[in-house]
């Protein structure tokens, strides 16, 4: 058991390594091609030299984010196959068919087109490279919806069946699938979030430009650009932020209580802005949650339900199965214990359906089949050995949640600021405090951006796919020491092409700035 | 058309897309060092990685679905004790 857990851990540890890898590149991608597609759009309409120089900067930048980060999601689909073979055949069609899908637009869309925007320069029409870049933007962010899909469907399945005989869930409603509340949050909200980084990205490059007074104008031209995309961007990410807080309160309670740090939950319930949690606190105990905390009254309520009365459960509640209804009356859903013994009851239909399957015994499986269909929303549970298993890292959770909205929050202030001086006092762009803001803004975004990930992802332990398989059952019969192996061999590889890049992107910028546009004046 | 002047157009276009990728890539500058990284890199995670460290595990191990669904039921069930 002891040796399974580690294998867990290090499993866990080694996709978390490789995602977080991953979305280093993805959302730069997802924004800073929308970014040049602005800006190219801004030069077909006026056929500038400027903007020309400007576009292809920016797009040289996109190719070396791109080049470098290709590929890096590949090991991902490596990891399901080897570390979790259980939750990779569990999960059928249902992961398989986005996953496809994303592969083969990701290849042909964006490689067709990107090979365009890089290649066709005075080879094609202005109007046809124009379509290229916007048709590349397009790709990257359709690649990502179908990744998005599978991963909302992690956390909220939706739209299949069970299929005891295959050991597979069986998509039975695409549309179910593909238009999952969650998923479409997830989706907006990522993608968005992914602008916004751009955004910032473009800003702090450009403050490097303005604070050395090198290509002052394109550096000018690039923060108005970046700016308006990073605060569309930010609107829309704190727009449909709202939206996946409402479906994680209606089907994640107890992420969004970790978020919280809320162990007893309650009407009007206060949301915490500012917090350190007390180390000590557990299910177990009765000590305070907090040991500082700064709240907002009504705040979570609202987050939850958009109704600032409401009853908001916290870990505590969920466990025990209390609510409390719009009268204010206590009631009782199923406990996590009940959820276990039902789990259980699933499990030894499942072992029965087994031997009655080696026995080629149809009736006994029919029967075996309707008792675990009729138990089978809380499967996972099954595999709990108590309810506080249930309990996601709750540090990890709210400090990664806080640390998102807290640098989201200055993110929205820094870019408002930025964008009254591009208009209104352009002398202030001159301010080295502001300057350096905006250098220090590019990895406080990376920051925000992955703590994102982290309290979605982390937040949803012990579940691999909510409620149904947590990751103690999805993990493949396989050495602690191969994976921990691996998850080095990854830590070393992926760093040297991070640092690869990041050369290749600080030569590209200080070149760029020289010859790509100061020669080159309307 | 005749089906000459289709087959010459068809073979006008790829000779056309081929040029196009050719003096593309003929004219990288930066470009030849991602194209040398992206190489690297997925000689990297298909030969190595891939081949010596992650196996699909079922279909190494089991020749069709049928056994493939019954180990992971064996597992899931084992699991659950």
């Amino acid at each position: 058991m002891n040796d399974l857990i580690s294998v867990v851990d290090w499993s866990r540890w080694q996709f978390a390594l490789t995602a977080m890898y991953h979305w280093l590149f993805v959302p730069l991608t997802l924004g800073i091609s929308v970014i040049v597609g602005i800006m190219e759009t801004i030069y077909y309409r006026t056929r500038s030299p400027r903007w020309l120089a400007i576009t292809k900067f920016w797009m040289k930048l996109f190719g070396i984010n791109f080049a470098v980060g290709v590929a890096t999601g590949i090991i991902l689909e490596f990891e399901f196959g080897t570390n979790w073979s259980n939750y990779s055949w569990f999960v059928g069609d249902i992961f398989g068919a986005p996953l496809a899908i994303e592969g083969l637009l990701a290849f042909f869309m964006e490689s067709t087109f990107i090979a365009v925007m890089f290649f066709g320069w005075k080879k094609v029409s202005p109007g046809f490279h124009l379509a290229a870049t916007w048709l590349t933007a397009l790709g990257a962010s359709i690649s990502a919806l179908w990744i998005l899909i599978a991963n909302a469907w992690m956390q909220y399945p939706v739209g299949m069946v069970f299929d005891p005989a295959q050991m597979r869930n069986v998509m039975d409603s695409f549309s179910d699938v593909v238009l999952s509340p969650v998923a479409i949050h997830k989706f907006f909200h990522a993608v968005l979030s992914g602008w916004v980084l751009a955004g910032v990205f473009v800003i702090g490059v450009s403050s490097w430009f303005l604070l050395r007074k090198r290509a002052v104008d394109m550096a000018v031209s690039s923060i108005k650009i970046g700016g308006w995309v990073a605060l569309a961007g930010m609107i829309g990410t704190m727009w449909t932020g709202d939206g996946s807080a409402l479906d994680v309160a209606r089907v994640q309670p107890m992420k969004l209580a970790a978020m919280e740090g809320l162990y007893d939950g309650g009407c009007d319930q206060s949301i915490v802005a500012f917090g350190i949690l007390n180390p000590s606190k557990s299910v177990d105990n009765d000590e305070d949650d907090f040991l500082f905390s700064i709240d907002i009254p009504y705040g979570l309520s609202f987050l939850a339900t958009h109704d600032p009365h409401a009853f908001v459960p916290g870990i505590n509640d969920l466990l025990s199965g209390r609510r409390i209804n719009e009268q204010g009356d206590t009631f009782y859903v199923e406990s996590f214990a009940d959820r276990i013994a039902i789990g259980k009851k699933a499990h030894e239909a499942l072992r029965a359906y087994d031997i009655a399957s080696a026995e080629r015994n149809e009736a006994a499986m029919a029967a075996a089949k309707a008792t675990l269909m009729e138990n089978y929303r809380f499967f996972g549970y099954g595999y709990l050995d108590s309810p506080a298993e249930a309990v996601p890292p709750v540090a990890v959770t709210f400090y990664s949640f806080h640390i998102m909205v807290i640098f989201g929050g200055y993110l929205l202030a820094f870019i408002a600021v930025v964008l009254f001086c591009a208009y209104r006092k352009p002398g202030w762009l001159s301010s080295k405090l502001l300057l350096w803001l905006g250098m220090i803004s590019v990895p406080v975004v990376w920051v925000c951006s992955e703590a994102g990930w982290v309290t979605a992802e982390v937040g949803r332990q012990p579940w691999i796919i909510e409620g149904l398989m947590p990751t103690k059952a999805a993990i493949s019969d396989i050495s602690a020491a191969t994976v921990q192996t691996t998850f080095w061999l990854f830590a070393l590889v992926f760093t040297a092409f991070l640092a690869a890049e990041m050369c290749i992107m600080l030569r590209a910028i200080r070149k760029g700035s020289e010859t790509d546009y100061e020669n080159t004046k309307d | 058309m005749s089906s000459r002047d289709t087959h010459t157009g068809r073979s006008n276009l790829f000779v056309r897309v081929y040029r196009f990728y050719a003096e593309g890539f003929r004219s990288m500058t930066t470009g030849r060092y991602l194209w040398a990284m992206i190489i690297i890199k997925l000689i990297i995670l298909f030969f190595v990685f891939k081949l010596l460290f992650f196996p699909d595990i079922l279909s190494r191990d089991y020749d069709n679905d049928e056994d493939r669904a019954a180990a992971v039921r064996r597992a899931l069930v084992e699991r659950g004790r």
